[in-house]
């Protein structure tokens, strides 16, 4: 008898061998890409973002059940405190009040002495809103999608901000979307200035919850409590933008809480200080401006 | 008889269920769900998938598939191009590698098995990514995203095993 099929045995050991070439195969697929994420930055850069702008209305759509059902839970939590919040909240009115009056009369005072130096304005600063669609990396990547891009005129660089504080700063922007780096991302970098004394450091994030300062001058003291600000160095971002507080100073591990709270972004402010930010591509054909943002 | 054109599409369009639903998952896994310090440590839906479909139905997604995720999910997340293919070829390796002792295994076993290869997993992505950026990334989230990974298996294997129920009964 002709036989017409193969053994099935050898069969079988052939897929075993071919499926194991193509593992191997791939693994070595996997450091080479490795290798080209660090080599070519503009290659992966708009490949990234041609993925991210297709991703987007999709995402968009995804997030908005559980956004409906956040502000439910939220309505929810807030009628049961009502009262409560009331009463603290016309206290804090009252107090606010005070100092409206105080920050009105530093404002003239501020403009008057403004005018006796010939001081030299930062450029104006514009914004556009945008909706947080999508928080990617878990533990490995802080990282938000946001839906504008640059037909909003976004742009790489520029910083994004929510009601409490600097959250990160735009690192590609798309068509439709952008993507936003977090402060708390290892690869954060964020020239501050900290507590009234204005030290400065670099916050850098290490994908927890709270980055922390390198480059404090080691006789500066640090407290627990102390004010984090942008110090607006390297034209990074204008001075004095809001960006958390120290929690914990060990050993020189000085630990920083950011104002942002991850899971409470929903809209963000993506902001054009009009600096040339530390990100901008690098074009031979122009030299860098001063930074003018850095006057105090 | 020889199945007609139809039956044959049906079959080949049942047989991506677990490539799509491994897609689907990894959108899921990018919601912002507003729940205190979940986004930080959520867990890696995508290996929980990969894994499950490798122990029940391993002639459906195979190496590259895999890989194209991982890839697809690096682009995404904006983690280091190639930690996600490395993390996810590493589920997929071991349950192909000892495909003999999964195969008609309770689902005790297989959870327990699931917490070995999830470490795994999440230590060659760990690596990966402390390989591209040259600092190591904070071992405690990935300690904590680990254990939400192995938290989240029965809830997602159940939502598997109903689709494969449904869809991929007879094929």
């Amino acid at each position: 008898m002709k036989q017409t099929t193969p053994n099935p045995n050898r069969l079988n050991h052939l897929r075993m061998l071919v499926s194991r070439f193509a593992f191997i195969v791939l693994v070595v697929a996997s450091f080479a890409l490795m290798l080209i994420g660090k080599a070519d930055t503009m290659l992966v850069e708009r490949v990234r973002t041609f993925m991210s702008d297709a991703v987007t209305p999709v995402a968009s759509l995804l997030s908005q059940p559980a956004s409906t059902v956040s502000a439910v839970m939220d309505n929810l939590r807030e009628l049961t405190a009502i009262r409560e919040e009331n009463s603290r909240l016309r206290d804090e009115n009252a107090r606010l009040l005070r100092w409206q009056t105080a920050a009105r009369l530093l404002e003239a005072e501020n403009d008057s002495l403004k005018g006796l130096l010939n001081f030299v304005p930062g450029p104006r600063a514009s914004f556009v809103t945008a909706r947080v669609v999508a928080d990617t990396g878990g533990a490995f990547a802080h990282s938000l999608l946001v839906t504008a891009g640059s037909r909003e005129l976004v742009e790489k660089g520029q910083a994004a901000v929510s009601g409490e504080g600097l959250v990160g700063r735009v690192i590609e922007a798309g068509h439709r979307s952008s993507r936003v780096l977090l402060l708390t991302d290892i690869n954060s970098r964020i020239p501050v200035s900290v507590g009234n004394a204005r030290a400065r450091a670099i916050l850098a994030g290490d994908n927890t919850e709270r980055p922390r300062l390198l480059y404090l001058r080691s006789q500066v003291r640090v407290q627990p409590g102390d004010r984090v600000t942008t110090s607006g160095d390297a034209g990074a971002f204008p001075p004095g933008l809001p960006v958390g507080i120290v929690t914990s100073v060990d050993d020189g591990d000085v630990r920083v809480e950011p104002y942002f709270q991850r899971d409470k972004l929903e809209y963000l402010r993506i902001v054009d200080y009009g600096l040339m930010g530390v990100l901008t591509d690098i074009d031979p054909g122009a030299s860098r401006p001063a930074t003018s943002g850095e006057l105090r | 008889m020889q199945p007609s054109f139809w039956q044959r599409m049906n079959g080949v369009s049942r047989h991506q269920l677990p490539l799509v639903l491994t897609l689907i998952l990894m959108l899921v896994s990018m919601v912002p769900t507003r729940l205190p310090d979940f986004m930080s440590i959520s867990p890696m839906l995508t290996v929980i998938s990969v894994y499950y479909w490798a122990v029940y139905r391993p002639d459906l997604m195979g190496y590259g598939s895999v890989f194209l995720i991982g890839l697809l999910e690096d682009m995404l997340a904006a983690t280091p191009l190639g930690a996600g293919p490395i993390s996810l070829l590493v589920t997929q390796g071991i349950v192909m590698s000892q495909a003999k002792f999964f195969r008609g295994k309770s689902f005790a076993v297989t959870w327990w098995a699931f917490l070995l290869v999830a470490a795994a997993a999440a230590v060659a992505k760990w690596m990966a990514v402390a390989l591209v950026q040259i600092s190591v990334p904070s071992g405690a989230a990935v300690l904590a995203t680990y254990g939400m990974t192995v938290a989240f298996y029965p809830v997602v294997a159940w939502i598997m095993a109903r689709f494969q129920l449904a869809i991929l009964r007879e094929v």
